[in-house]
């Protein structure tokens, strides 16, 4: 496989640094692929530009930052303006297109999906705006099997919340692939 | 056992091979970049009937652990730079007294607050000579997750051969990186338990009277020999002495347990040494960044090869030496101002000796290294 | 028991001073631990730094002599790991109160399980007469030649307010009241304070005029009194001697076991 360096970014307490685990447990635990992730963060626990990297690949990852990411994932304005000039030419770019105004200047495929007002339609909770958005990511790259994901969400989530973290996940699949 | 394979942090890591080396107590102080060592210790020792302690300071943890020990424990304290700091004095205390015990310090930037949360391999120096007077010190580091346990598994067993504090100087990037670990399971690894003394109770019994081989043989506080323990210099049975002979005798058993043993310590890894031209000696997560540069650079046929350092102290001149004979550049790759580059220079002939870092908190990268080693080589940027 | 049995013999002359308190402090400490019929083995002495640190050399007990102001930190590192043994921590007033301030309010607040004395002699002996938090204002010292302006801590109020479960107070020339607090300390289960007043002839009293070992035991005397007695309405510049705080508070380590019950759920 072509190794797939991912940026999720967003603001602190939105979920991208959970989302990024996921996924990298994802992979490791249930694909058998080689996963790392990392995460730059302020002083600040809810709010400021959070980035979590996590990049997946079937060899031996050394260097664990995703400097120039295949895929960037934007949830807020700040961070789709501090981070879409690193983005591989010819790379992916998706944003939640209440959050974020694109500008069509970067050299990559683009994809502006209304996550948040999905979730808040069909679900009324922004907590798993993450998941939402872990499942479009899914769908976009084929990375990891959807079923992995789910798994890891079984093991992870607290029973009352499994279902609209489920859910979540696959209203994200459906806005990819619609 | 798939249920041995983790997806999880650098700082996690350290607490499961801790535990698996046979960890029972615990004593730390928030600090980041190593908080989630001091918070999964919070979770995990009671699970397994061990003692966490939350101190009021870097100073009382490593107090405690020390306490601890000398109760049979095995003991580790968990901090970064500032709190490092704090810990010279209990340090000291337990080169002195010979108090087996493991210091793990996830490095940030500093010098002072620094940069909490940017990565930086500033601490080398203060591992080596920070707490006051003459002194050997084990210091050791890792890369990757596999690594880190086996390193941390390996610093609680030199801490129980030599009797002595153990440095785990990892750093942010390995701290809070996750990444696959496969477990190693139970028995894999070699452990070295504690040496206790085979002495009778009613027998006088010097605790700090070394054997033919240098070890000394322990009695737990709460067993049949009492006996006095002081970060004084000491007599044979741990009383103050300002004795010439006696303080002699002990400065030299001090430094020479660990300096006289560098080639059965030391630890390190090699790849494609044997033809290199250029090597790159580095450590912790820049063996990584260098490790990247290496693997891509052989793919084009560049004779490029990496050492890496997993023990840093006692330094290994006489490994670097052997090592890098062949090699024209030998160019040091860290997260500091030329720590580890100093003692290499020492090793070879300094002209042939390059530093490639990176001071500004942020954690160094492969194109760093290509760009700087196409000037090293004279070939421009 | 003959106090022998007790003690160290080899490690014998004391570097204590002629006339000094912690001689006193250390026969009745000894006292109290036979006439409780403790184990020898079952005792972790453990002291800091400073004239009165020196005391744990002197004991035939498991022995920890360790930094300035530490002690409490290493025995609660002690006495967690092995919950079974009895601590006692006797300090200096710099010892406790000035670097070691914060391990003392620490150990008071959790209310571990052990006994910390405060031998009390107002000032740096082993430095050579430097003012302590305890010397309090006016007093002079090496590093007071015009008069100390700094004002002291009450140990027996700071002790208190910080949490510890017993805490008393007497003075050297009341011995035999050093042997039952001891006991009474040792037997309590929690952190437990005695500050003993102690006479540094050397240093303290000299600089302040108060005379020999004699007179300042003369003055432990007179300027002393039982709690709530009669005298101290008179005359509320006596200093109160006796058991202040005395009460049953969850002890750390038994907390701490039911953490690993909960863990273990």
């Amino acid at each position: 496989m072509e190794r797939l360096r991912i940026v999720f970014s967003g603001s602190g307490g939105q979920g991208v640094i959970t989302a990024a685990i996921i996924l990298g447990e994802a992979a490791v635990l249930h694909n058998g692929l080689n996963a790392v992730q990392s995460q730059s963060y302020g002083p600040e626990a809810r709010g400021g530009a959070t980035r979590a990297d996590i990049i997946i690949s079937d060899s031996t990852i050394y260097f664990p930052k995703a400097n120039q990411p295949n895929l960037l994932v934007c949830l807020t304005q700040e961070s789709y303006v501090k981070y879409n000039p690193a983005i591989r030419p010819g790379g992916m770019l998706l944003t939640d297109s209440r959050y974020v105004t694109v500008q069509k200047k970067v050299d990559a495929r683009q994809w502006e999906l209304p996550m948040y007002e999905t979730i808040m339609d069909k679900i009324k909770n922004p907590i798993v705006l993450n998941i939402c958005m872990l499942g479009a990511v899914v769908a976009l790259t084929e990375v990891v099997e959807p079923e992995s994901v789910l798994k890891v969400l079984a093991d992870r989530i607290p029973p009352a919340f499994l279902d609209i973290n489920n859910q979540a996940f696959e209203l994200g699949m459906d806005l990819m692939k619609a | 056992m798939p249920d041995l394979v983790k997806f999880i942090q650098g700082n996690q890591v350290v607490v499961e091979a801790a535990l698996y080396a046979g960890l029972d107590f615990y004593a730390g102080y928030p600090i980041t970049p190593s908080t989630e060592i001091t918070e999964h210790m919070a979770t995990r020792l009671p699970q397994i009937g061990g003692k966490f302690l939350q101190m009021e300071d870097e100073i009382s943890s490593i107090c405690a652990i020390i306490g601890a020990s000398l109760t049979g424990h095995k003991v580790l304290t968990a901090t970064s730079g500032p709190g490092y700091s704090l810990m010279q004095e209990g340090l000291g205390y337990a080169i002195m007294a010979e108090i087996p015990c493991v210091i793990v310090n996830v490095q940030r930037g500093g010098p002072s607050t620094g940069l909490p949360t940017g990565p930086s391999q500033g601490d080398v120096s203060q591992a080596r000579h920070g707490t006051h007077g003459d002194h050997a010190i084990i210091v050791m580091t890792a890369s990757n997750h596999q690594d880190i346990f086996e390193i941390t598994v390996e610093a609680f067993n030199l801490a129980e051969t030599y009797r002595t504090p153990v440095i785990l100087l990892f750093d942010e990037v390995v701290g809070h990186m996750r990444e696959k670990i496969i477990l190693p399971e139970k028995g894999k690894l070699p452990l070295v338990e504690r040496l206790r003394t085979s002495v009778k109770k009613g027998v006088d019994y010097h605790p700090y009277l070394p054997r033919e081989d240098g070890r000394l043989p322990m009695s737990d506080f709460g067993s049949e020999h009492r006996y006095n323990v002081t970060g004084l210099a000491h007599d044979m049975w741990g009383f103050p002495t300002s004795n010439p002979g006696v303080v002699h005798g002990l400065m030299h058993h001090l430094v020479d347990k660990i300096n006289n043993r560098v080639y059965t310590i030391e630890k390190h890894k090699e790849y494609y040494l044997e033809d290199a031209r250029t090597i790159l000696i580095s450590y912790g997560a820049s063996a990584r960044s260098a490790l990247h540069v290496v693997e891509s650079r052989r793919r084009r046929g560049e004779r490029l090869g990496l050492l890496e350092l997993q023990t840093l102290w006692p330094f290994p001149f006489g490994m670097i030496r052997e090592k890098c004979e062949n090699a024209r550049y030998v160019v040091v790759v860290e997260m500091n101002m030329g720590q580890i580059l100093e003692p290499v220079k020492m090793s070879l002939p300094p002209d042939k000796v390059f530093l490639i870092n990176r001071v500004d908190g942020v954690f160094i990268t492969p194109t760093d290294i290509r760009n700087m080693l196409r000037i090293i080589h004279g070939k421009g940027v | 028991m003959p106090v022998k049995d007790y003690i160290r013999e080899r490690f014998f002359p004391h570097i204590w001073c002629s006339g000094c308190g912690h001689g006193i402090i250390l026969n009745n400490m000894l006292r109290a631990v036979e006439e409780l019929d403790m184990d020898k083995s079952d005792i972790v002495m453990v002291s800091g730094i400073g004239c009165s640190a020196r005391i744990s050399g002197y004991v035939d007990f498991h022995t920890l002599h360790t930094l300035h102001g530490r002690a409490l930190a290493f025995a609660t590192g002690v006495k967690m790991s092995q919950p079974k043994l009895k601590l006692m921590v006797p300090m200096g007033d710099g010892d406790a109160l000035a670097i070691g301030g914060n391990h003392f309010i620490h150990a008071a607040r959790r209310n571990i399980d052990m006994t910390a004395i405060v031998m009390n002699n107002r000032i740096y002996g082993m430095t050579g007469g430097q003012f302590s938090p305890l010397s309090g204002y006016g007093t002079l010292a090496t590093t007071a030649p015009y008069s100390n302006i700094d004002h002291n801590f009450d140990v027996v109020a700071l002790a208190q307010a910080a949490g510890a479960s017993f805490v008393a107070r007497t003075t050297t020339f009341h011995a035999r009241q050093i042997t039952d607090l001891i006991k009474q300390a040792i037997e309590h289960r929690g952190f437990s304070v005695i500050e003993i007043l102690s006479q540094c002839p050397t240093y303290f009293s000299r600089k302040n005029n108060m005379g020999g070992q004699i007179e300042m035991m003369e003055w432990y005397k007179n300027n002393t009194t039982r709690i709530g007695s009669k005298a101290k309405q008179e005359n509320p510049q006596l200093i109160e001697r006796g058991i202040f705080v005395q009460r049953d508070m969850p002890e750390y380590c038994d907390e701490y076991d039911k953490v690993i019950e909960a863990a273990q759920k």
